[in-house]
């Protein structure tokens, strides 16, 4: 049942992507100002958009592990770690391109571009120490104490661009930009947050079998002394 | 039997702190190693980063942070393995002593030992890079203390989680140094700012945010130590 | 009163009942220790496997078994430095989890780790301990004289032999006045004198009315000190 609901998901992302895409790519206007290069903001924002709401998702799973254990929550942190990860790294790439032409440079160290890339660099640190833990209750606790701490970067990556001057543009509202290109937005918004969801359920699911693998209920039979 | 009259938190940190502090002076041959250790990153690093004296001048506050950094890994890596060697964390524990308790003294005294390391890098420091500080120094002792404050904290937790994981000595710089960035960014900057002078008032901004970060990771270390060292 | 033996029921997949469980009386409040049902994971390998027993208050036990067995883990278990992973322990009625910080004033362990810092002399070790106890360090200094090390116990521990260091650790024990006193193959590294001081000092913390736990493998010193007997295999109590 849940395979099929998996399934079902990832289609749907997939055609979500595609309708997305096409908005974002060929049917919304080119900007007045950079042209086709500002295109890439359809998938880099939602990129980035995703791998903050990984981050604070597993913070959450990190701050209710430690007050409720349980596997599954655990399996859950490990889940939005690596996605996290994976969509900040992808977003972080993107931007760079994005920056090339636009910035003149691949990279600069403002504050916006420094947390995310503290951040990518902290969950990468956080993967780590769960493998290189062996034991599972362990692993389970110190890796939630580690993920509430590099959480407070967080906000600092949101925030960065409002509290000092920065390179990166500020956050946009709607009312500032063309409808045309929020809609895109807001489509590939939904088309990333389908594939999240997808990974997710994914990674959750292999994260939790393995938590299952390695912590055999204590055993029932009694064998004969010898 | 009656039950003793436990110390109370602080007391008992107070207790653990002098312990601590003991030990340290008893293998002072190890702080003697850290010292010289940071000593040669310095001069490695005003080598490398070349003989222009007026570019030197104004990397002084990172090299000094950079130097301290490194040393604080392999002081931190240290301040448990003395635990670990003899089971005397567990037998702290079972003392009892509260973890807390044994956060603060642990951190309090990492500390103590960075900025020893801060106090003996600076005065080589001022000759290397001809640097002096323009805003006095009492502005420059109260970044020290204010930067090795922040980076002990979080660094106490790591090390004690480190300390009981496979390659300790990868992981624990591994998480460290990502946390640390603005902590080290602001540390060198307000130590910039003591050497070059303040002309436009920011050094009380990145005390600030020192401060900040102080307040947010020993909170947190001392809420969190306790799930590190008891299962 | 006997030591009443918990012991796990199965029926395995052939539907044969291996054991009939029976459980320690929950009822029965003046126990030390209650084991129910624990169980305890390092890893992948259970250390201890759905063990359960009852000592009385005031009661000696003595845990023998092979090296491996879980003597050590269950000691570690009773001294609360980690929780089981499975089951409840429970000392002087209370669970050992939940009520660590009021439990550990009156528990000590004698060790495999001796809890020492090498750097520290003798005394700093056991004053830090008296120190944290709110005892008067003069308590450490009387307690090192009476065990012979007061000659030495300014010298750090780093000089000490192991004889020495384990007639340290108990010192660190005696400090404590333990109700619950756990000894972790006490007997280990000593000569036949040592052997004969360690016998007494187990007696007389029976006498103080300590409810005593001696793990070892060396059982013709134990049995003469113990009422009670646990042997563990593979981390779980085989029937006698």
């Amino acid at each position: 049942m849940l395979k099929n609901v998996r399934i079902a998901l990832a289609v749907l992302a997939l055609g979500l992507l595609i309708w997305a895409g096409y908005l974002g790519l060929v049917w919304a206007p080119a900007d007045r100002e950079m042209g086709d290069v500002q295109r890439i903001m359809y998938v880099h924002v939602p990129a980035m958009e995703m791998a903050l709401l990984a981050m604070t998702l597993n913070f959450l799973c990190c701050v209710t592990y430690l007050f409720r254990p349980s596997w599954s929550m655990d399996s859950l942190a490990e889940a939005f770690a690596e996605v996290g990860l994976f969509f900040g790294g992808f977003g972080l790439v993107l931007g760079s391109i994005w920056g090339k032409p636009t910035w003149g440079t691949y990279w600069t160290w403002d504050p916006r571009l420094t947390s995310m890339a503290i951040g990518l660099v902290s969950y990468a640190g956080y993967l780590t120490l769960r493998r290189l833990v062996d034991d599972a209750e362990r692993r389970a606790v110190w890796s939630a104490v580690v993920g509430i701490i590099i959480a407070v970067d967080v906000p600092i990556i949101y925030y960065s661009v409002r509290w000092w001057r920065s390179l990166h543009q500020m956050q946009s509202s709607p009312a500032t930009v063309d409808p045309a290109m929020v809609r895109a937005l807001r489509w590939n918004f939904l088309a990333f947050f389908a594939l999240f969801v997808v990974f997710v359920m994914a990674r959750y699911a292999i994260a939790l079998a393995r938590r299952r693998q390695e912590v055999t209920p204590p055993p029932l039979v009694l064998e004969r002394a010898s | 039997m009656t039950p003793p009259v436990a110390p109370g938190l602080l007391w008992t940190a107070w207790i653990l702190v002098r312990k601590d502090l003991l030990l340290e002076w008893r293998s002072r041959a190890r702080a003697n190693a850290l010292v010289f250790f940071s000593l040669s990153t310095l001069l490695l690093f005003s080598f490398a980063l070349g003989p222009d004296t007026t570019f030197l001048k104004r990397a002084a506050g990172g090299t000094l942070w950079l130097a301290i950094l490194l040393a604080s890994v392999l002081a931190l890596g240290e301040s448990f393995r003395v635990e670990q060697e003899n089971g005397a964390l567990d037998g702290l524990r079972l003392a009892p002593a509260d973890a807390r308790a044994l956060f603060l003294a642990k951190a309090l005294a990492n500390t103590a030992l960075l900025v020893l390391v801060g106090a003996v890098l600076l005065p080589v420091l001022l000759a290397l890079a001809s640097v002096s500080p323009t805003l006095g120094l009492g502005r420059l002792a109260g970044v020290l203390v204010l930067g090795c404050l922040a980076i002990s904290a979080p660094g106490t937790v790591y090390s004690a989680i480190s300390s009981h994981a496979r390659s300790r000595d990868v992981l624990l710089p591994l998480l460290l140094f990502p946390l640390l960035i603005p902590t080290v960014v602001a540390a060198a900057k307000a130590t910039s700012l003591v050497f070059e002078g303040d002309p436009m008032l920011q050094f009380g901004s990145w005390l600030g945010l020192l401060a900040g970060f102080n307040v947010v990771y020993w909170s947190l270390g001392f809420a969190l130590f306790p799930r590190v060292v008891e299962d | 009163m006997t030591l009443r033996e918990g012991c796990a029921a199965t029926r395995n997949t052939t539907g044969r009942a291996l054991r009939a469980f029976c459980a320690p009386s929950l009822l029965d409040v003046s126990n030390a220790l209650e084991f129910h049902d624990v169980s305890k994971r390092y890893g992948r390998t259970w250390a201890l496997a759905r063990l359960s027993f009852v000592l009385p208050e005031g009661g000696s036990l003595l845990l023998t078994g092979h090296n491996g067995s879980g003597k050590t883990t269950l000691l570690r278990l009773l001294a609360t430095l980690f929780r089981p992973t499975t089951g409840r322990v429970l000392l002087f009625g209370k669970d050992a989890v939940t009520e660590r910080e009021t439990l550990r004033p009156r528990i000590a362990l004698l060790g495999h780790s001796t809890f020492l810092y090498e750097d520290l002399s003798a005394r700093e070790n056991c004053v830090l301990l008296a120190r944290l106890l709110g005892r008067p360090a003069g308590e450490a200094d009387a307690l090192l004289e009476r065990l012979g090390l007061g000659a030495r116990a300014h010298e750090a521990v780093r000089t000490f032999s192991a004889g020495m260091k384990k007639r340290l650790a108990i010192v660190r024990l005696l400090l404590k006045r333990p109700a619950l006193a756990l000894l972790d193959e006490p007997f280990g590294e000593l000569d036949p004198a040592g052997i004969a001081e360690m016998e007494e000092h187990v007696r007389g913390l029976s006498r103080a009315g300590a409810t005593v736990v001696l793990a070892t493998h060396q059982v013709e010193h134990g049995q003469t000190l113990c009422t009670e007997r646990l042997h563990l295999a593979s981390g779980r109590a085989p029937p006698a």
